[in-house]
């Protein structure tokens, strides 16, 4: 009998969320609600220096201040700030040399989900920054790195060992009172990344953190900093998955990429939190904010697949400050079930012979809905600047919609701008090209998105490509109607 | 704000000059409350973002025309289309000058709004047109509250005006400064066919804002042609608010030429309310100096089987600003819906501005939705090879233009206009050269 698209849509609506599971682990979490004892007290237990106390403190009495924005083409309940608790860290802290000494729950989940610790030291030579919860727990590779003179640790041993370059570069390219989402992230944030790469260091290898979001009723407040010193080159990886559950998860992350001349950030991210359940009850609010500065030759590149998330507000940006700085953004969003995404990037052209790409594929399904948000500014001294842009979107079915909000602000006359944007759907002519050579519907779905996506796809470093592929076919496969 | 608390109060004295029973007025007072309320549209809404209208509210406008002055048609005969037999309907100071207009009532009705508010003969059309298309927002709905002058075009069934109407607006600035706020009402039954050109013209260097509303109504197979020039004099701004609410195969086509004119604000929108319908937007803007133009452009495809086309291209120079803000909606029912849009720019100066928004918000699948929109200069190469023969360096910069603005002009379906438009642009880009070549 053949499995027609009826089967494929009651297969993919059933298909629950693959990488739903809890790991028990005991932690310590701090009472709900947020103030500035809340604050002070994140500080405290982390040990910072009085100057980052003071610079959390700043950005919560601005956050007071600010209002959630409303402008984005989101539907949502709005989170109770004071609902959720500030911090959480797995109770038991270990610093541990090899992998045996790991919780073993712990490492159960990184099966789960594919991880596997060993492989990935043998075969892809990535340094993993596991970001469970919020307290690093594993880093690898720590030591070939500081050979390099590289630093790549969590911001908060950051802070701790290298506090003058964090108090340099923090907040420079996302100031406090940048947006809500990022003040708060300012006040509260748990940990996240630090990496640092000495002048004229090429980074031998792709650095990576997986985050999960894994205590009941947390927030997530990662924050990452990238400083790419003069002549450097550094390819990050960002990648996540979170367990399913009910009430929805808040998450605010903040990630500053700081490119010194002739300096290239490469930044890839796959995201694939808890999307909600097929009547879109649950999932993780993904409110991020992305951005880098590009000084002179510089180059910073975001390419991100997005899966995950109930609702994803999300613009990496770049600013290009330096002359001849080049930014570059692709993006695969899919969206399915009830899911919405907006997300997008802003290119803000300022310096001389500035250039910029962006490649956006919007892909929806089921109820979702999914729009592309962007800018690009060509400031009047920005002379010979460039811009690319090109929004794609394929719907499948007629309950989901797709969206361009696309903003254009030229104020040099030497400036080039092409902006391109289509809507479409899989058409039956090329599904019927696909079945008369013997490859079925679904696999014939998968191999048409696949090719809608694959220039995005391309900029993936490779051990990422192949799961970005398994995601796209995960959320997709057989939403055609 | 004050010239908004000045309006609310001058309402009480509107009244007086109005028959308070007619239907209409129930229409009028609850325009004015949804004003009062909303007041005038602000930087901070998104439809505005780019587009301030503090600089021309400040102004103390005059809002009831007082007196009639009178135009000799010698003096104002450029800025009619004098080669064409036309209906003309022409308003001075917005009060109708019978002198200059050229109505009638022959098969078709090309008349003033303010007998069709009064009589009973168009009731039936009133009731069933009036202020039904047209959205609830501050300033239409300040246009609504002081309804009582303009065109009213209405042709029946199965007929075609035998000639092209021209509606135009004149304002002498001799009571210093002016609000305007006509109010057309045009409707287009079954099978008919009709042409319309429309323009605002200021006489005087004192301010002027026209906040105009124009509400069109294309029926089952109408083709419904409409022109606006935009060739204003630098203290005169305008807010154009046009609805157009189309039927199942209709046609209806906008084009926009906007050349002129302090702040002009076009917020042009389309609903389509049956299968098969057809919507064209075009227009070509080239300002200079100081000049604002926003174009806010909405089609909302409805149904299934529909098209829509927008082209807009602009020139600027010197410190002027364009902005193009389009919208297309495409409802989930409208399958098989074909809507592009093409937003093209060409920034002549540093100092000049464009914003450009070009948004679609799809909720069907089967659709094919496109848009693109382009900021450049002008190719070097090409002016190179026209001056290596001969062609002076004005005149060939003046080509180009023309021609990344010709395909818009060729879709023009009156020659007398098209020709008049081809000289306005020649007179803008400052050449001499006849473009029908």
């Amino acid at each position: 009998m053949a499995y027609t698209e009826d089967d494929l849509k009651k297969e993919l609506e059933t298909k629950e969320y693959e990488y739903g599971f809890y790991t028990d682990i005991e932690s310590d979490t701090f009472p709900v609600g947020l103030n500035e004892d809340i604050v002070r007290a994140i500080s405290e237990k982390k040990n910072e220096p009085e100057w980052m106390t003071e610079w959390r403190l700043e950005a919560f009495r601005v956050w007071e201040q600010m209002e959630e924005p409303e402008w984005a083409n989101v539907n949502y309940e709005k989170p109770n700030f004071q609902d959720i608790s500030y911090y959480s860290a797995p109770n038991k802290k270990p610093k541990y040399n090899s992998l045996d000494e790991v919780d073993p729950e712990l490492l159960d989940t990184f099966k789960k989900l594919g991880i596997s610790l060993d492989e990935q030291k043998k075969l892809a030579g990535v340094a993993v920054d596991i970001v469970m919860d919020s307290v690093s727990v594993a880093t690898t590779f720590k030591e070939t790195l500081a050979e390099k003179g590289i630093i790549f640790c969590s911001i908060s041993e950051a802070i701790q060992e290298h506090p003058e370059l964090v108090k340099k570069h923090i907040g420079t390219v996302v100031p406090q009172k940048d947006n809500f989402y990022a003040a708060l992230n300012s006040a509260v944030f748990s940990d996240g990344s630090f990496c640092y790469i000495p002048k004229g260091v090429k980074c031998p290898m792709e650095l990576s953190t997986y985050f999960r979001i894994n205590q009941a009723g947390t927030g997530q407040f990662e924050r990452t900093l990238v400083v790419a010193d003069e002549g450097s080159y550094v390819s990050y990886l960002e990648g996540c998955t979170a367990p399913s559950r009910d009430e929805n998860q808040l998450h605010a992350a903040v990630v500053e990429l700081i490119a010194l001349d002739d300096a290239e950030i490469k930044y890839s991210t796959v995201q694939n939190w808890y999307p909600g359940n097929s009547e879109g009850k649950g999932g993780v609010f993904n409110f991020v904010t992305k951005r880098g500065i590009c000084e002179k030759n510089a180059k910073i590149s975001w390419t991100q697949v997005e899966t995950g998330s109930a609702v994803t507000w999300k613009y990496p940006s770049c600013v290009l400050k330096g002359d001849n700085s080049v930014g570059e953004f692709y993006s695969i969003a899919v969206t399915n079930n009830f899911q919405q995404a907006d997300t997008g990037t802003k290119m803000i052209h300022l310096g001389k012979n500035t250039k910029s790409t962006i490649i956006s594929k919007g892909i929806s399904a089921g109820k979702s809905q999914n729009s592309y948000r962007g800018l690009v500014q060509i400031n009047s001294r920005a002379t010979n600047a460039r811009n690319f842009s090109q929004c794609d979107s394929l719907l499948m079915g007629n309950e989901c919609g797709a969206h361009t909000f696309p903003y254009i602000e030229a104020k040099n006359k030497t400036a080039q701008i092409e902006h391109e944007a289509t809507t479409s759907k899989i058409g039956e002519d090329q599904i019927f090209y696909c079945n008369q050579r013997g490859i079925d519907t679904e696999k014939a779905i998968a191999l048409i998105v696949n090719g809608f996506s694959k220039e995005v796809l391309n900029k993936l470093p490779m051990e990422f490509a192949v799961e970005a592929q398994k995601l796209l076919e995960i959320s997709l496969e057989g939403s055609v109607g | 704000m004050e010239l908004k608390e000045k309006l609310v109060s001058s309402f009480l004295a509107f009244e007086n000059t109005v028959d308070v029973d007619a239907p209409v007025h129930d229409i009028r007072s609850q325009a004015i409350k949804v004003f009062e309320e909303k007041g005038f549209p602000t930087k901070k809404e998104e439809a505005w973002k780019y587009t301030s209208l503090n600089a021309i509210l400040k102004h103390d406008y005059s809002i009831f025309p007082k007196e009639e002055n009178a135009l000799e048609f010698k003096d104002v005969k450029k800025y009619f289309l004098h080669d064409l037999d036309t209906y003309k309907i022409v308003f001075i100071d917005g009060k109708y000058s019978s002198h200059l207009s050229e109505t009638t009532h022959d098969k078709i009705d090309v008349c003033l709004m303010s007998s069709a508010l009064t009589h009973d003969k168009y009731k039936p059309v009133i009731d069933n047109y009036f202020n039904k298309v047209a959205q609830k927002d501050g300033l239409t709905s300040l246009n609504t509250a002081f309804s009582k002058e303009g065109a009213y075009i209405y042709i029946p069934k199965n007929k075609l005006a035998d000639k092209p109407i021209q509606i135009i607006h004149f304002s002498t600035g001799k009571e210093s400064l002016q609000l305007l706020q006509p109010r057309n009402l045009i409707v287009v039954e079954e099978n008919s066919h009709v042409q319309i050109i429309e323009r605002h013209q200021s006489l005087t260097s004192n301010p002027v804002l026209t906040n105009s509303v124009t509400e069109i109504f294309a029926d089952k197979r109408a083709i419904v042609d409409y022109y606006k020039i935009q060739n204003d004099n630098e203290t005169a701004s305008l807010i154009d608010n046009t609805y157009i609410q189309q039927q199942a195969q209709s046609i209806a086509s906008v084009h926009t030429f906007a050349f002129g004119g302090n702040i002009t604000r076009n917020n042009l929108n389309f609903y389509q309310q049956g299968q098969g319908i057809d919507s064209i937007l075009n227009g070509v803007t080239i300002l200079e100096g100081k000049q604002h133009v926003d174009h806010n452009t909405l089609v909302h495809h409805t149904e299934p089987n529909c098209e829509s086309h927008q082209d807009y291209k602009g020139i600027f120079d010197e410190k002027a600003t364009g902005v193009f803000n389009g919208k297309i909606i495409v409802n989930k029912e409208a399958q098989k819906t074909n809507a592009f849009q093409s937003n093209n720019n060409i920034l002549l100066s540093d100092k000049a501005t464009i914003n450009s928004k070009p948004q679609l918000e799809i909720f069907a699948d089967d659709v094919k939705c496109s848009h693109g929109c382009t900021i450049g200069q002008l190719d070097e190469q090409a002016l190179f090879y026209m001056r290596s023969r001969g062609i002076g360096e004005k005149e060939a910069r003046a080509l180009l233009m023309y021609a990344f603005a010709n395909n818009v002009l060729e879709s023009v379906k009156i020659p007398q206009l098209k020709q008049r438009i081809n000289k306005l642009i020649a007179n803008k880009l400052g050449v001499n050269i006849g473009f029908d070549l």
